[in-house]
């Protein structure tokens, strides 16, 4: 069935004329229209456009100047500037935003003539773990709905885990691409920071964000990463180096490569039967003739609370450009320039965002910014440090994505710490700007684990090599959940 | 060290956040949950240590000073909730 392809069969049976890509796209836009109602991982669409896009790519096959992934369908994100399309970052403060413009994330993808099936949902301005803080309510997690499917990437990683899309964009800026991956049986990789360009992609925390791909196979994500990588002019922190060709490497053998396990990362709050999985996953890897070796990320514990300084405090300069003023949500009736700008803002913002932004503004404030920002920036400086250490033992490093499977509805709300916790093995590599991946690794209690892994600065060729050489040796990527065969 | 309430008034007045009593309330308590969490930071020692802004060792680039992007102000504002004669309206600021 069309929907169960990977990037790489649907490219291949274009090719062949196995069926085009109008087909194709009626396919994955009839499984939205059968679906998402259980799911709410779309907030928009784009069924005309998509069609049309379809039909384009149709075309320039008939003429042979095609893209070779031309026609495939890819669900985008609502966090990308889509020009002429609702672009709301799950937030009322963007209910009303059509995009004049389009981010390079997304030209890029039109270039390569890959058809966009609709804007995914998340968590407000990407700020969460569980999809929950969506202005269009959670989302569920396919295989379990009555879980979440991560976040802030929760509508892309369920879409594609129920193959509604055979692919989705997504951002990483504490591990948005990866633990959504993680609990939903997915491929999810976050590029070295200014591997791909931000241009477009509505600002989180500027120094820590970045695009990926969240696919079915590592495969896929180096056929998405040669769309999405790549110097952008008009984003000053994109790395102005050409990215390789990153199916190039894919099966190179894992001969002598050593991973590195963290002992910070298999200590007190990780789930004994995600350690497991996690621990038979390393075996597989051995197998193949990986060494493991003990490493040491000594300020691990604090990578947490330097986010959550660091996060905030970019955010609340970021977010204050929404002002009610140029675009977006503006309160009735203001009564002068401070009631319209707070009346806008506490209005359109949700309490998540309003928390974090408080947060931000203080850590910023006078008096506090040397204690609070500054600090947490030179304790950045020791994260990298523990990891630039670590690389000199090892190629990669290696362990669970996250301390848990999916979690329940609410389970985390009750105390934000909680929900911010859940990200302790994945914030560290978004601080030291190094390049992340999630691939299944199994499941317990039916639910999917991920192994995170995690490289050397510009070594995402690598990490897509070892996790194709395991995806080649074992079926966990494969596994579809029940509901949605 | 603990927020009041006079805090969260002053944080919110620069986060130009427009806040219910209740809201106040129900921040004061989270806020100072992650104070508690971020508070581990203080006990770091970090002399010496410089603070690290950007995780790459790079500059920022530059460009000549030539206009290279066309005026599309009619685009722009076309989604702005009120304008006139090119500029965006907001209400009176000078009394």
């Amino acid at each position: 069935m069309l929907h169960t392809y990977t990037l790489a069969a649907l490219r291949d049976g274009l090719a062949r004329g196995d069926f085009s890509s109008r087909e194709l796209t009626q396919h994955f836009l009839n499984r939205i229209n059968q679906y998402d109602g259980q799911l709410n991982s779309f907030i928009t669409i784009c069924d005309q456009q998509a069609l049309q896009q379809a039909d384009a790519a149709d075309a320039a096959r008939a003429k042979g100047t095609a893209h070779a992934l031309a026609g495939i369908p890819l669900a985008q994100k609502d966090i990308f500037c889509t020009k002429g399309v609702k672009t709301t970052c799950a937030s009322k403060m963007l209910d009303n935003f059509i995009s004049p413009y389009n981010a390079t994330v997304i030209s890029n993808s039109e270039a390569a003539g890959l058809v966009m099936l609709g804007k995914t949902n998340m968590d407000e301005f990407a700020m969460g773990s569980s999809n929950e803080t969506s202005f269009y309510g959670g989302v569920k997690n396919p295989w379990d709905l009555s879980k979440v499917p991560g976040g802030s990437s929760g509508g892309s990683a369920a879409a594609v885990a129920a193959r509604l899309a055979p692919a989705a964009t997504g951002t990483d800026t504490g591990g948005s691409i990866r633990q959504p991956a993680a609990l939903c049986n997915l491929t999810g990789l976050k590029p070295t920071y200014g591997r791909v360009s931000r241009w477009g992609m509505i600002a989180f925390a500027s120094s820590l964000d970045q695009a990926g791909p969240m696919t079915q196979t590592a495969e896929d994500a180096a056929l998405l990463m040669n769309v999405m990588a790549g110097h952008d002019d008009k984003d000053s922190t994109s790395i102005n180096t050409a990215a390789p060709d990153y199916t190039a490497n894919l099966n190179n053998s894992l001969q002598g490569l050593r991973i590195g396990i963290p002992k910070q990362y298999f200590g007190e709050g990780l789930d004994a039967d995600v350690e497991q999985v996690v621990r038979d996953a390393l075996k597989e890897l051995e197998k193949q003739g990986a060494i493991l070796v003990d490493i040491d990320l000594p300020n691990t514990g604090l990578s947490v609370p330097a986010y959550y300084v660091i996060a905030p405090a970019e955010a609340s300069s970021n977010l204050s450009r929404f002002d009610g003023v140029r675009y977006g949500y503006r309160c009735e009736n203001p009564v002068d320039l401070t009631d319209l700008y707070k009346r806008s803002r506490g209005e359109g913002f949700g309490s998540e965002v309003k928390r974090r932004i408080m947060i931000g503004t203080y850590a910023l404030s006078a008096g506090y910014y040397d204690a609070y920002y500054l600090q947490a920036q030179k304790i950045r400086r020791l994260i990298q440090q523990d990891f630039a250490n670590a690389f000199a033992q090892c190629d990669v490093i290696a362990g669970p994505t996250s301390p848990t499977v999916a979690f329940g509805f609410g389970e985390k709300n009750a105390n934000p710490i909680a929900m911010y916790l859940s990200d302790i093995y994945t914030i560290a590599t978004n601080l030291a700007g190094l390049p992340a991946m999630s691939i299944p690794a199994g499941f317990s209690q039916n639910l999917p684990v991920g192994l995170q892994l995690i490289g050397n600065y510009w070594q995402e060729a690598q990490l897509l090599n070892v996790a194709h050489r395991y995806q080649q040796a074992t079926l966990w990527h494969q596994e579809l959940p029940e509901l949605f065969k | 060290m603990a927020l009041t309430l006079e805090d969260i008034n002053k944080i919110a007045h620069l986060a130009r956040l427009g806040l219910s009593d209740d809201e106040k309330n129900r921040y004061n308590d989270s806020l100072n949950n992650i104070l508690g969490l971020i508070d581990e930071l203080q006990a770091v020692n970090t002399a010496g240590i410089e603070p690290l802004a950007h995780s790459l060792d790079v500059t920022q680039p530059l460009r000549p000073d030539v206009v290279s992007e066309k005026n599309q102000r009619e685009a722009y504002q076309h989604i702005a909730p009120a304008t006139q004669d090119g500029l965006y309206l907001v209400p009176k600021v000078i009394e």
